[in-house]
């Protein structure tokens, strides 16, 4: 075991694992960051806590992790290279450590001129493969990016996103031997809808067999309209949605389609259990927390295994 | 070279309100190729702001001159003889340029009428693009000569993020991947082993991470 995270121990232990991920509030009201941990507490085995996701001002990830902590559950500190430069961002794994949060992920981050600060600089010190690169050099060399020594280095389990939906689509599978070749643990992928295509970079992703380098955890996220549907089909960058996935929700009485959307996303887990290289999953239910025990117990998920 | 743009009429009158007598300074190097600080510009900007004065029945006195190179001290000294009868500057030039006046003439209002905008290549007739940062560790050799600092939206240097659609940058239709391009290059180039080197994290010390630049060359140096 590299590090104390629950997630990884889990994932070593051959179960499939299942995250799912919060969003900080747009202010400071610790009750709503709780309030949804507690409404995922016990149903998935860690918990996302998004940084500044789309490019938005909310609560920093590291201070609601820390309250996900204090009810005993396990964050995974999202940390992009949007916002901080080096020195920043390891000072905050510093401080996460030392506040018990074990597992995080690395990421470039939206761009700013999606969110409501499109005048903010970007600083992009690093990228999200020389991110992934500083946070195992911190744990397995003990080491500060600068090169000096780290008095206590926090041993962080290590994960990335990857994007199989996204173009050029033979540099993906390219891509995330980089980002393995860095030194990350596990990955959580974009929303699959387009599961032929998932399957597909799947595919060459065991023939690299990378799958058995870093766990593959498989990204999903409930519908809840067609209008959903559509605005993630031709709004949201890098998202793969089939005309047959929209027309499903949009042949659906509006009243039903937050079922029917829970029904896709059951169904799509269902599928990809059987997908080799698929070590669990990443339910990403946005503002929909509330809806994710359900999906895991239909899934078949349920219950988490318990370790120590 | 260097491109820029013209400043709005509106903002070059706001900063000359107070005199009456203005010396235009165009450059005759990179802001006449962009087409937005020579001779040219120097003649239009002057007929422009003429206008506006005899509007506003304000007499405004403009002269006219256009130096071979505004970045460079040499030149900048042409100034001399027709200076003492103005009472501000309004330089043509890139930031360089206006800075260079500025600081020739130390009790001499400069103002800029351009806003420097990169460093770029002419993509087609009237239209530049955004080429090079000047970082001062240069990549293009191992990026298949497509810069990923300048010309990808989130400065990536170890591949294209998830944004990346059909050979375009999420943040806009208009700006081609630059991934995308160094992919398409690598391949041409029969190298698509490269691209799975890690390009460990850059020294911004080349860059602006040690403050101001300077090069010195010993050899030259006087």
């Amino acid at each position: 075991m590299k590090t104390n995270s629950k997630l990884e121990k889990i994932l070593a232990s051959g179960n499939l694992a299942v995250t799912s991920e919060c969003g900080p509030p747009r202010g400071a009201v610790p009750e709503k960051i709780i309030e949804k941990g507690k409404l995922l507490e016990g149903a998935v085995d860690a918990v996302n806590v998004t940084d500044n996701q789309t490019a938005m001002v909310r609560m920093s990830s590291f201070a609601a992790s820390v309250f996900l902590r204090q009810l005993g559950m396990s964050p995974v500190l999202q940390m992009v290279t949007r916002d901080r430069n080096r020195l920043a961002m390891q000072s905050d794994i510093l401080g996460a450590y030392a506040h018990g949060i074990d597992t995080m992920l690395c990421l470039s981050g939206d761009h700013p001129c999606f969110g409501d600060h499109p005048a903010a600089a970007n600083v992009h010190d690093i990228d999200s493969i020389q991110f992934i690169q500083m946070v195992r050099a911190m744990r397995d060399e003990g080491k500060f990016q600068g090169g000096a020594d780290i008095d206590n280095p926090p041993k962080m389990f290590i994960g990335a996103a990857a994007n199989p939906f996204a173009d050029p689509f033979e540099l993906r599978v390219r891509r995330l031997a980089k980002k393995v070749a860095a030194g990350v643990d596990f990955i959580q992928t974009q929303c699959i809808y387009n599961i032929d295509k998932f399957e597909q970079w799947m595919e060459g992703v065991c023939k690299r067999g990378l799958h058995e380098k870093a766990y593959i955890l498989a990204g999903v996220t409930p519908m809840k309209s067609a209008g959903m549907a559509r605005y993630m089909k031709n709004k949201v960058p890098g998202m793969d949605v089939p005309d047959t996935v929209v027309k499903r929700m949009a042949d659906t009485p509006k009243e039903k389609q937050p079922e029917e959307g829970i029904q896709i996303c059951i169904e799509t887990i269902e599928r990809l259990k059987g997908v080799e290289g698929v070590a669990g999953f990443h339910i990403m239910a946005i503002e929909w927390e509330s809806r994710v025990p359900e999906i895991v117990e239909r899934a078949g998920l349920s219950p988490r295994p318990q370790v120590d | 070279m260097i491109t820029a743009e013209r400043k709005p009429l509106e903002e070059l009158i706001e900063y000359i309100r107070p005199f009456d007598r203005i010396l235009l300074v165009g450059c005759n190097e990179c802001v006449t190729v962009c087409a937005a600080g020579g001779r040219k510009e120097v003649g239009l900007l002057a007929s422009s702001l003429q206008m506006a004065s005899l509007k506003s029945g304000k007499p405004l006195d403009i002269k006219e001159m256009t130096l071979e190179r505004q970045c460079d001290p040499e030149y900048v000294e042409e100034l001399l003889p027709v200076i003492d009868g103005v009472d501000a500057v309004m330089s043509m030039a890139c930031g360089c340029g206006v800075q260079e006046v500025a600081r020739r003439f130390k009790n001499m209002p400069v103002f800029p009428a351009l806003n420097t905008t990169f460093m770029g290549a002419s993509e087609r007739q009237g239209v530049w693009a955004e080429r090079c940062r000047g970082c001062g560790d240069c990549l293009l050799g191992i990026t298949g000569g497509i810069c990923p600092i300048v010309r990808c939206s989130k400065q990536l240097l170890n591949g294209p993020c998830g944004g990346s659609s059909t050979g375009k940058c999420e943040v806009n239709p208009e700006i081609d991947c630059a991934w995308q391009l160094i992919w398409d290059r690598l391949k041409a180039l029969g190298m698509e082993d490269r691209y799975e080197e890690i390009m460990p994290a850059k020294d911004w010390r080349t860059d602006r991470g040690s403050g101001p630049r300077k090069i010195l060359r010993e050899d030259l140096a006087e």
